[in-house]
């Protein structure tokens, strides 16, 4: 017999390393012809930080994308960076990326106010040139503030380093410890179909909303929701490397005794969405959220499972032997 | 109004991933570039009584084998560095390190440690963290089997009088969660490639997360300044955590230094599954004290983490989750111990989600129970518990921009979900 339940969870995510003191460093330099080059620390593990913080630089120097090229390839040129996990790099790699670019900023209008003779005060900086702000015919163009300061004998970088604050250690009584540099929030509704003769459980649904403070790249965050999704569905019912933990008997090679949710096995309806409550400490208000987005799922699912079939699965996943052995159990009591 | 800040714009190296043009670390081919494989333990936990690797040094083909001896600098690694190379002479999980061969082809580098001769005086293994607190266990470490924090055998964290709390609550509310061991699963697998440079450098092309915290751990391995080592990566296949720990790097650059020659270490997906880090198990038992309002007032929760055979970032990780196991609820009282096991299984280190996922999924099934149990509607308790701007965590941290409630508000929307009133006006805003 096929039985549906619905359940539901929520969950919240810290960015940074716990007590904080993982900082991250950014730079922006001029070339010739007046494009950049943002050089980082953060590696790219497939969650998109050269796309965001190339936004994030484009963003704040008025400049466009295309003029932004990044390198993070080695640690003869890529500036320090913690690393890339806790959700962390969009937060505070973001933070030191704009502190690069109002560094260099500040460095161009001066060089610009000496060229045209007038106070950089008086300079603005937009469509990817800077002009006098009462006279905006008088200015130079990113192209030809490269090529002057370049062959002028000028250097033109800017720099930037952020921490989320000095590394706090627990208290040994009490466990205070107050450093967290930002908090992400997050809500799931999940619809399970349990199949009682075979024990196989379906996600028919998936509905996940997720408080991020801002969106950089909404395009990313959605990637981040569909794979941290497919993470989260097999950690509630499939992945298994002790499948009789403790013991360590029966431990799967391969991925054919591994189960990973793959994409065939997505639910129908993937419901998401984004709400924004901006932090006052993050890039445009952004929070770290990527890996909070494996963690909603599992505990919808396993509540789901319990309103389909009437029994708390409370040692996970659900594989079709835990559910079978379960409504056995039920049926015996 | 931004232009590019909040747009959905296109990965950056999207298309050259998905077209094969970026190159990956196993797409670097040098030329006279030989292949390692390495010898790794097939028990549990013994003692290496003897190891002998000329037979295959000798056989043609080979270019050097590495063991324990060849480490010139610190033959340990980690957050905590208690992780040996290749171990010299404990064996703590089947599929600790041993030697490594480097030959002309992974092939030969294999018949290679077949002619390695070895003798272990096996030993019996711990595997249920449970067992292995017990003070007659065998000792997987020799320092004992439970982490020791600073606040002793367990981290502590107090807020308030969980006593006091239950003595106020209608109900109390108990439940016990286990999760698995899981494995990252990346598309591209663990793999190092090391060579001598044009200006007598170490060259490494890494997958690594994390080049700094790595590079740090390398120059100590190697005894070589920061500066010597070129470490080249910041483009990764996917990591999930994986990759936050070394495992191919450091063999891949010994094997260069002893020989001086180009070297490819790649590990199969069997030996990636079996033998490397793992998101580890943990158990977590909770008691609530509930007032009938469905205000919870108590939370007391122990959690068990077995993080296998070295430290990894096992205490670090009983560290993350026991700040957030209790939830992003306002509770007045929470009392959480965080205990960290030793056992003869792989290390457990970082995977996505670090100890959150952990602890959430027990946290919020505990949530579920006691909404069932108190016959509460398990959104109302939600709202009613949930922080707002202000409120205090169990490590007394202050919740800043909370979005809990509004992050709520709209799931339920998109499901279809009918909120009563008295909670629509609800806000993180305030009480």
């Amino acid at each position: 017999m096929k039985k549906r339940g619905i359940g539901i969870s929520c969950n919240t995510h810290p960015a940074g390393l716990k007590g904080g003191g993982d900082p991250s460093q950014a730079l922006i330099r001029v070339k010739l012809d007046g494009t950049l080059d943002l050089v980082i620390g953060a590696v790219d593990i497939g969650q998109g930080c050269k796309t965001i913080l190339r936004q994030i630089a484009a963003e704040e120097l008025s400049v466009p994308l295309e003029a932004i090229t990044l390198s993070n390839f080695d640690t003869d040129i890529g500036l320090m960076c913690t690393g890339t996990f806790a959700s962390r790099v969009t937060f505070i790699d973001g933070n030191a990326v704009i502190r690069a670019a109002r560094d260099l900023k500040d460095k161009i209008k001066r060089f610009v106010g000496s060229q045209l003779g007038v106070e950089p005060e008086q300079l603005e900086m937009a469509d990817n040139r800077v002009f006098v702000r009462d006279n905006p015919e008088k200015g130079m163009s990113m192209a030809a503030i490269g090529a002057a300061a370049n062959w002028g004998g000028a250097i033109l970088v800017g720099t930037g380093a952020f921490t989320p604050g000095a590394g706090q250690d627990f208290d040994p009584e009490t466990g205070k410890m107050t450093a967290i540099a930002s908090l992400a929030f997050g809500a799931c509704v999940a619809e399970v179909e349990v199949d009682t003769e075979t024990g196989v459980v379906d996600v028919l649904k998936l509905v996940q909303v997720y408080e991020i403070g801002r969106a950089i790249n909404p395009l990313l965050c959605k990637g981040q929701i569909n794979g941290g999704s497919m993470m989260g569905i097999s950690f509630a019912l499939t992945e298994n490397l002790f499948p009789y933990y403790p013991a360590v008997d029966f431990a799967p090679e391969t991925f054919s005794d591994y189960i990973l949710t793959t994409a065939a096995d997505m639910p129908k309806e993937m419901i998401y969405d984004i709400v924004e409550v901006p932090h006052p400490n993050g890039p445009y208000g952004a929070k770290g959220f990527s890996e909070m987005t494996a963690s909603a799922a599992p505990p919808a699912i396993l509540s789901a499972i319990h309103d389909a079939i009437g029994v708390w699965i409370t040692d996970y996943p659900a594989t079709p032997e835990v559910i079978l052995r379960a409504l056995e159990a039920k049926s015996t009591s | 109004m931004t232009e590019y800040v909040g747009k959905p714009i296109p990965r950056y190296d999207g298309i050259g991933h998905v077209t094969g043009r970026t190159t990956f670390v196993d797409d670097i081919h040098l030329p006279g570039m030989l292949y390692i494989k390495v010898l790794l333990s097939p028990v549990h936990k013994g003692i290496i009584r003897h190891l002998d690797v000329s037979a295959a040094e000798r056989m043609p083909g080979v270019a050097g084998v590495i063991t324990a001896k060849d480490v010139p600098g610190k033959n340990a690694y980690g957050l905590i560095p208690d992780q040996p190379v290749f171990t010299p002479e404990h064996i703590r999980y089947k599929g600790e390190r041993i030697a490594a061969v480097a030959a002309v082809d992974e092939d030969t580098a294999m018949e290679a440690l077949e002619k390695i001769k070895l003798e272990i005086e096996e030993q019996t293994p711990v595997f249920d963290p449970f067992e292995a607190m017990q003070p007659d266990a065998p000792l997987v470490r020799p320092e004992g089997n439970v982490w020791v924090f600073n606040s002793g055998t367990t981290r502590k964290i107090r807020l308030g009088d969980v006593e006091e709390g239950f003595k106020q609550a209608d109900y109390i509310i108990e439940g016990t969660y286990t999760n698995s061991t899981n494995d990252h699963a990346p598309m591209e697998p663990q793999v190092s490639v090391a060579y001598i440079d044009e200006t007598d450098r170490l060259a490494i092309h890494t997958v690594s997360q994390d080049l700094y915290f790595h590079l740090g751990m390398l120059s100590a391995i190697f005894n070589l300044p920061m500066n010597k080592i070129r470490y080249i990566g910041g483009t990764v296949g996917g990591g999930f955590g994986a990759k936050n720990d070394i495992h191919c790097d450091h063999v891949a650059g010994l094997m260069a230094l002893k020989i001086r020659k180009p070297v490819k270490y790649r590990l199969t997906r069997h030996e990636e599954m079996l033998y490397t880090t793992k998101r580890g198990p943990w158990t977590f038992e909770f008691k609530d004290g509930v007032k009938k309002d469905g205000r919870i007032v108590a939370r007391k929760v122990r959690t068990i983490h077995d993080t296998g055979a070295y430290s990894g970032m096992g205490p670090y990780v009983v560290d993350k989750n026991a700040i957030l196991v209790a939830g992003p609820f306002a509770i007045p009282n929470i009392w959480i111990d965080g205990i960290c096991v030793y056992t003869n299984k792989p290390p457990a280190s970082s995977m996505r989600g670090f100890g959150i996922i952990n602890g959430t999924s027990a946290e919020q099934l505990q949530m579920n129970r006691i909404a069932e149990a108190i016959g509460m509607d398990p959104w109302e308790i939600r709202f009613i518990n949930a922080w707002r701007d202000g409120d205090i965590g169990a490590t007394q941290f202050t919740v800043v921009a909370a979005g809990l409630i509004e992050a709520m508000k709209r799931a339920a929307e998109l499901a279809g979900v009918e909120l009563p009133e008295r909670l629509k006006a609800m806000s993180s805003r305030g009480r």
